[in-house]
């Protein structure tokens, strides 16, 4: 087994230990960064995926991987940064204001890390302002938003007229998900898209940036 | 009240615990975002008033409105420091509306946060925050304590294991919250049901069962396979399905009615305590009382 199909090999079964020094061999090695990351750690992680959404494995499994991934990327991220490789894109997450409930919104950004996309975690109890500020400031051009909660769900609209009116709607575009929000529901509020889970959030996010490009 | 709960399970007595406490005070003024328990320095006599119109609907067990009531959660608002003032607060508030009729119950919840290694959070510092919110119920004198609504099997120890030390001689409730896959019942943890039930006894829990959900009719299913798993008496607290949004409000789609129907069903599996989650009201608990005292007549 080569170094980078060892690297998805100890990181889908958690071991950020394992993840670390094999990461250190393939630099050492002279592999790419660029390669460490397509087919070691984000080959790695969208097979955790699948089997999470599978029902093959459960959250620990997956948070297990996920800080073995973060492991990986640490070390490769001054790297990438020299091979100047162009992230997949940017996207400014959080769970709406008056929901604290961020385990679903954290999925969704360990899946967007694991498939390469730059990441801004504005955390849980997020403002609409705060998203919008956010994805200008940092040049994101997706906002993904994530509520638990049915009484939360309208914040994920506000973040959506606020675009409007800033005249950012288009320029930046919006992803929703969480257990109560629906497709119908997003596209009541204007959303441009939603995520069933965080797998398809990885999918959805993609389009998003591809029609922004 | 006297403290004879178990000895009222022991002897084959069906009760009724109650229904929703956070969809209430959302319809009493609470806005979304606000910390539910912050009502418990500023509303008590709301919450003697959810207390009071559960009493009269029937249920025997009225919890206090300290779900989210452990430092560590509260810390989310500001409001760590008042853990103790809080949760007597609660305590006080329904003891007022039941008196000695009804087992005031204390309500425990996730810590909302994520213990190691999958998280970041020490599980001392959980059991630590979890022991503090529990003592300061158990001195506000609550009759029995409920460690509710937990995904995570070693978070659910650590609260009943604290609940053990600070209030050695209260029966300690322990329930979770389970989602159907096609393998079975499980938390989003991974956790299944006999795993759950041996595991909450081990650490000292006298009641065990589920709570909230996806509606009444799961409910059925995992009411069986607990009352299958474990000897102790099983305690089922079923929301009123899931809600849906309608303009700004969440509405919630079983009637009293449809939940006695499944209630019934949850009963005849073996299930000692019957109550609602999220979405029921005063109305699920009376019909749930009527279930209840009809099974007893049928015995009697």
């Amino acid at each position: 087994m080569n170094v980078l199909s060892e690297i998805a090999a100890q990181l889908q079964k958690g071991d950020n230990n394992r993840v670390l020094e094999l990461t250190r061999d393939a630099i050492a090695q002279q592999v790419p960064a660029a390669a460490i990351l397509d087919d070691g750690l984000i080959a790695g992680m969208r097979v955790v995926g699948e089997q999470f959404r599978n029902h093959e494995i459960f959250l620990p499994d997956v948070l297990l991987a996920a800080r073995a991934m973060y492991a990986g990327l640490e070390e490769i991220k001054p790297l990438l940064e020299g091979e100047s490789i162009p992230s997949a894109g940017k996207a400014v997450i959080g769970t709406v204001q008056g929901d604290l409930h961020d385990i679903g919104k954290n999925l969704v950004g360990i899946m967007l890390r694991g498939a390469g996309f730059e990441v801004i975690d504005l955390g849980s109890d997020v403002a609409p302002a705060t998203f919008v500020d956010a994805a200008e400031q940092e040049g994101a051009t997706v906002i993904g938003m994530s509520a638990l909660l049915t009484t939360t769900m309208p914040v994920m609209g506000k973040v959506v007229t606020l675009l409007e009116d800033r005249g950012l709607k288009g320029k930046i575009r919006t992803v929703v998900g969480g257990a109560p929000v629906s497709a119908e529901f997003a596209r009541e509020i204007g959303a441009d898209a939603h995520a069933f889970d965080g797998v398809s959030a990885v999918d959805r996010v993609r389009d998003l940036i591809d029609k922004a490009k | 009240m006297t403290n004879n709960l178990l000895t009222r399970l022991a002897g084959g007595e069906i009760l009724v615990a109650d229904g929703a406490m956070g969809s209430m005070l959302l319809a009493s003024g609470l806005a979304a975002g606000d910390c539910p328990e912050s009502f418990n320095l500023t509303r008590t006599e709301l919450l003697s008033e959810i207390a009071r119109r559960y009493l009269e609907a029937g249920a025997d067990i009225v919890q206090t409105n300290t779900f989210g009531g452990s430092p560590l959660k509260l810390a989310g608002y500001g409001l760590d420091d008042q853990t103790e003032a809080i949760n007597s607060a609660a305590v006080v508030a329904v003891r007022e509306a039941v008196a000695d009729r009804a087992y005031v119950c204390g309500s425990c919840g996730p810590c909302g946060h994520t213990l190691l290694p999958y998280g970041d959070t020490e599980p001392e510092s959980v059991f630590l925050s979890f022991r503090r919110q529990l003592a300061a119920l158990a001195s506000a004198g609550v009759d029995v304590l409920c460690i509710e609504t937990m995904i995570d099997l070693e978070e659910a120890k650590l609260a009943v294991r604290a609940a053990r030390e600070v209030a050695p001689d209260l029966p300690i409730m322990a329930t979770m919250t389970f989602d159907r896959i096609p393998r079975g019942y499980f938390t989003i943890m991974g956790t299944d049901i006999p795993t759950a039930a041996a595991e909450l006894a081990r650490a000292g829990a006298d009641i065990v069962g589920s709570n909230c959900g996806n509606g009444s009719e799961r409910m059925v299913e995992i009411a069986q396979e607990f009352c299958a798993s474990t000897e102790l008496p099983v305690l089922i607290q079923s929301n009123a399905g899931l809600p849906e949004l309608v303009g700004d409000r969440a509405v919630y789609n079983e009637t009293p009615d449809f939940l006695a129907g499944s209630a019934a069903r949850i009963l005849d599996a073996g299930v000692r305590i019957v109550g609602g989650c999220c979405g029921t009201t005063p109305d699920h608990i009376r019909a749930l009382r009527e279930l209840a005292d009809r099974c007893a007549e049928r015995k009697g």
